[in-house]
């Protein structure tokens, strides 16, 4: 393992900041499919993504967790995000360019991305 | 499942759901070029009747559907590329599972981003269970160890993101010169 000294200062780094973090009701939610047919179609790339945006933008209102399969396996990757106060959104077949856009547009600005969800890719 | 890296993550949701309370997930690649892969836990375990019939792929405990493809997978990914698989369980102990891959077999599929999975299950799984990855070639060893890092932290969750940040370069700077190779 690398040297945990350095997770002592990243402690201390971390404790300070936890304090301005946004807790309970402006949490945003993103949910991933992640079971066997998820992981085969690509959730894991898309999950880290999700954390990478998170990291990169300093948002500090997300969480991603993960859920198993809810039978529409030939639509994964799946996630959900849930943003408190309104519907939860459910894009379907995401890669991780996707997740670039749904950050940007959907979480930092509250723009669900149509093209993306569940009802564009059914409707057709 | 396209490469090994998948079935990491795929079989150890496996012991997640066992409600183990520690998974040691390790790798040992000999001089040969066999790779063996098992996953350890201690979760739930399986009566002996379940695992006889566990790697028939319409076996499942889950109550949506009547297929479960993860061990029957890993089954078939190691065995048409030579390898071997094995599986015990003790009710109320744990499982183990264990396959095995003759990387140099032109039927073995390839490892992929083994790294990024270990990564992703200490990130979903922040709190519980424990993780222990090993990896293990002959010429290098690696270690990780979820406990150390949660002493190191000290409350803090681990998918904190300068933690998750640190947590890669550790995995990725042991790991993966034994495994993606």
């Amino acid at each position: 393992m690398k040297s945990l000294a350095e997770l002592e200062a990243i402690r201390q780094k971390t404790l300070s900041k936890v304090g301005t973090r946004v807790e309970g009701e402006d949490e945003i939610r993103v949910v991933v499919g992640m079971a066997t047919c998820g992981i085969a179609a690509g959730a894991r790339p898309v999950m880290l993504k999700f954390v990478e945006e998170a990291q990169k933008r300093n948002l500090k209102n997300v969480t991603v967790s993960q859920t198993g399969c809810i039978g529409m396996c030939r639509l994964e990757p799946m996630l959900d995000v849930i943003v408190p106060g309104k519907e939860k959104v459910t894009y379907v077949k995401v890669n991780p360019d996707m997740v670039s856009r749904i950050v940007a547009e959907h979480i930092v600005n509250g723009h669900v991305v149509t093209e993306y969800t569940i009802g564009a890719a059914e409707g057709k | 499942m396209r490469d090994l890296s998948m079935h990491v993550l795929d079989i150890v949701q496996n012991s997640i759901k066992a409600n183990a309370e520690l998974i040691t997930v390790s790798f040992t690649r000999d001089e040969n070029d066999l790779l063996t892969f098992t996953v350890e836990d201690n979760g739930c375990g399986m009566s002996a009747e379940f695992l006889a019939k566990v790697t028939d792929p319409f076996t499942t405990t889950r109550t949506t559907r009547k297929v479960g493809l993860g061990i029957p997978m890993l089954k078939q990914s190691s065995e048409m590329a030579g390898g071997s698989f094995s599986l015990t369980s003790e009710v109320g102990v744990g499982t183990t599972i264990s396959a095995s891959f003759d990387l140099k077999n032109i039927d073995c599929i390839p490892m992929g981003e083994i790294c990024d999975s270990l990564l992703t299950l200490v990130i979903l799984n922040p709190d519980r269970p424990e993780f222990v990855f090993k990896a293990k070639s002959p010429k290098s060893e690696a270690y990780f160890d979820t406990r150390m890092v949660r002493e190191a932290v000290g409350g803090i969750s681990l998918n904190e993101s300068d933690i998750s940040a640190w947590m890669k370069e550790s995995i990725d700077e042991e790991f993966k010169p034994i495994l993606e190779v």
